[in-house]
């Protein structure tokens, strides 16, 4: 995978469907994402948010019956074509999941596995405390870094998970309802910790909070259910000009809680 | 209460759905009771027959054997080696300085051997350790009337000498040593093929298998399996271990034959043929355990770049091995209690020999109670309660050893 100058975007889906089995999840998705913002989706839940955003780094494959139609290009490369192997795509796309899973293994170990696994060979030790630190947790664990991840509370917890993603050097990570699962200050801490990320990486994140989407995100694509129940990419802009002036009677609709 | 009033279209029920609630508690109470006498019973018939009164006889009464007011514990080496030579066949005398000369033993031996050729105490009745207790006095009469030189004394069939002594033709000698040994050479054996095969096999359908109709076959299959009957199993051996692959379990192949078998039937077919036996349940129990792994750790090790092997390897493996430990043992408990395959492989019905290589004669706890029970003698009775004991309590260890296991990890995740 090359760097392709001419193509600015960090990730972009192309006439891209989700199939789960024979059922179409999501239909003909195209979006840009831009690189080093933040991107939020949002919209009712089950309209295909975190199929989406699974098939950003092909996650999806972990589920049998899933499968893509149409191209996610990554540096112009469609991730999706033979040559690809799946395990470096989602080396260079990382993920936060909606509840904190740490391994259970000490706090050290959670952040210096992936690295190890990559063949990573520079100071183990400088990249443990970096990671922790871009990750906003070091000040909190530097004393106790041989104890348990799952000893950590669950918005630490949450944080140890970004830090061990960011240990591996991705380019763009994906959130997928990173702080659904905390209390609301622990999600102000997430939010803060997004937007110190976006300096050097690319996220998108899945929401089902609007504030959330409003307050930390640069672009906002909004998800809808098609009439056929298959999920659709009904309106996607700067995030402002989403939640201010929606093109679409659907969006308004719901962004100002009409349904959802 | 009287104010609640009956709400309308409902019937007014309360008392008779209580009543059923009752109902069904009570039977539910009483089986839980019935299998609770059930056991009770079984440990006290087997405790009644491994403890209790025991008269011995002499052939040749002890203090006869005194010479010059010295009694026989007390006497010289070179006394009991004489006493030995009067009291046996020239022939048998001749044997035993042949094995070793008289000089060389030690005095303990060869007052064993004058207890033992000479003095020869023989059981000549013993009691359950329900009479013991209760009819102490009927039994004491009973011995002064029938066996008046008998020696009645309390005795705990299952000791250290009954632990340590090999398998014997007289009840009184006779040990579960050459039966425990033979237990857990078959035993290892059987976990040194089944556990890294039953793993494997557990790790493919899980985390390899799509879900074809072949592997659901597979799957099928070995659910079936651990329903087999042992004893077909034990058939599937003899045509297979002891039979068709002769050369390799009898250790032919290697040219390290014992030369005690001419033939397939030795511990390594024996231990093969339980591990099929227990292969099926290795099996389902680590495809359970590895199935309780959360697929969210799963989700986070593929979601850092790593590879499947590597997410089974750092991950799957080391979450689920204590319930794939706790389920093997259970399983090697279970293929130490069985008899039946063993009894078609071949187990031999007498050695008195420690086996010692994959390619010996074996014997095993339950086929060594299966004889001894089998045996009119009364002794042998006895004893076979202490092997059963001595059976129980290596299993109940491994048990414990399984609970704790469970225990120590199952709020890890
Ligand atoms: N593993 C799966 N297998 C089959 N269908 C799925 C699976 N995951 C999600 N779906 C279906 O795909 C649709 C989109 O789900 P999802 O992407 O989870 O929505 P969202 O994240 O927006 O709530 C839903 O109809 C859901 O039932
Ligand atoms: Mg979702």
């Amino acid at each position: 995978m090359t760097e392709n100058n001419i193509n600015s975007y960090a990730i972009e889906a192309k006439d891209l469907n989700l199939y789960y089995g024979e059922t179409l999840a999501v239909r003909d998705v195209n979006i840009q994402i831009e690189k080093q913002k933040i991107t939020a989706m949002i919209g009712p839940s089950g309209c295909g948010k975190s199929t989406v955003l699974r098939a950003f780094n092909r996650m999806n494959d972990l589920i049998p019956s899933a499968h893509a139609n149409g191209s996610v290009l990554y540096h112009g490369k469609n991730i999706y074509e033979e040559d690809v192997d799946p395990v470096e795509v989602r080396r260079r796309i990382g993920m936060v999941f909606q509840k904190p899973n740490p391994f259970p293994k000490s706090i050290y170990d959670n952040v210096a596995w992936g690295a190890q696994i990559n063949g990573y060979t520079g100071n183990m030790d400088d990249l443990v405390e970096e990671s922790l630190r871009g990750a906003a947790l070091w000040n909190e664990v530097k004393d106790n870094l041989d104890k348990s991840g799952l000893s950590l509370s669950g918005g630490q917890q949450q944080r140890l998970c970004i830090a061990r993603t960011i240990a591996v050097k991705p380019d763009i990570i994906l959130m997928d309802e990173p702080a659904s699962a905390l209390d609301p200050i622990a999600t102000l801490k997430i939010e803060d910790l997004m937007q110190e990320l976006a300096k050097d990486f690319t996220i998108i994140v899945v929401t089902h909070n609007m504030q959330q989407a409003a307050r930390v995100s640069n672009f906002t694509a909004f998800f809808n259910l098609g009439e056929d129940y298959a999920g659709v990419l009904e309106e996607y802009g700067v995030t402002a000009e989403i939640f201010t002036n929606p093109k679409k009677k659907t969006t308004e609709d719901y962004i100002t809680g009409r349904f959802g | 209460m009287s104010e609640i009033k009956k709400k309308e279209g409902f019937a007014d029920n309360l008392p008779e759905r209580h009543r059923s609630g009752q109902f069904w508690s009570n039977l539910f109470r009483i089986s839980t009771g019935v299998g609770i006498v059930a056991l009770i019973a079984l440990l006290l018939n087997i405790t009644n027959s491994a403890f209790g009164y025991v008269a011995i006889e002499n052939r040749i009464d002890p203090e006869s054997l005194a010479i010059n007011g010295i009694p026989l514990e007390q006497l010289h080496p070179i006394d009991l080696t004489y006493i030995l030579k009067q009291n046996v066949s020239a022939g048998y005398f001749r044997n035993l300085e042949n094995e070793m000369p008289f000089e060389q033993r030690t005095r303990e031996e060869i007052y064993d051997l004058v207890i033992e050729r000479v003095v020869e105490p023989e059981a000549a009745s013993t009691w359950s350790l329900f009479d013991s207790l209760f009819h102490k006095s009927e039994i004491q009469a009973e011995v002064a009337e029938k066996y008046p030189n008998a020696d009645l004394h309390f005795t705990s069939w299952i000791n250290g000498n009954f632990l340590v002594s090999p398998q014997s033709a007289n009840a009184e000698r006779a040990g579960v040593r050459t039966a425990v040994l033979g237990s857990l050479w078959v035993i290892f054996i059987t976990l040194l093929f089944a556990f890294p095969l039953g793993v494997g096999a557990a790790i493919y359908l899980e985390e390899y298998a799509g879900d074809l109709w072949i592997n659901r076959l597979i799957q099928t299959n070995i659910n079936n399996l651990a329903g087999v009957p042992s004893i077909i199993y034990g058939i599937l051996g003899l045509a297979i271990f002891v039979r068709a692959l002769e050369p390799v379990t009898s250790g032919a192949f290697l040219g390290t034959m014992d030369p005690t078998t001419a033939n397939g039937r030795t511990i390594l077919s024996a231990g093969l043929t339980l591990g099929l036996l227990i292969l099926p349940l290795i099996i389902i129990n680590a495809q359970e355990a590895i199935r309780a792994v959360p697929s969210s750790l799963r989700q986070a090790s593929f979601g850092l770049g790593a590879t499947k092997w590597q997410t089974i390897w750092h991950h799957v493996l080391p979450n689920s091995i204590p319930g794939i430990l706790t389920g093997t043992i259970l399983a090697i408990s279970r293929a130490l209690g069985e008899t039946a395959p063993l009894v078609v492989v071949g187990a031999s019905t007498f050695i008195t020999f420690d086996p010692e290589s994959p390619f010996s004669k074996f014997t095993a706890l339950p086929i060594q109670i299966y004889q001894w029970t089998s045996r009119p003698q009364a002794e042998f009775r006895n004893i076979a309660a202490a092997a059963i004991i001595v059976l129980l309590m290596i299993l109940l260890s491994l048990n414990a050893v399984a609970v704790v296991l469970r225990n120590k990890y199952s709020n890890k995740l």
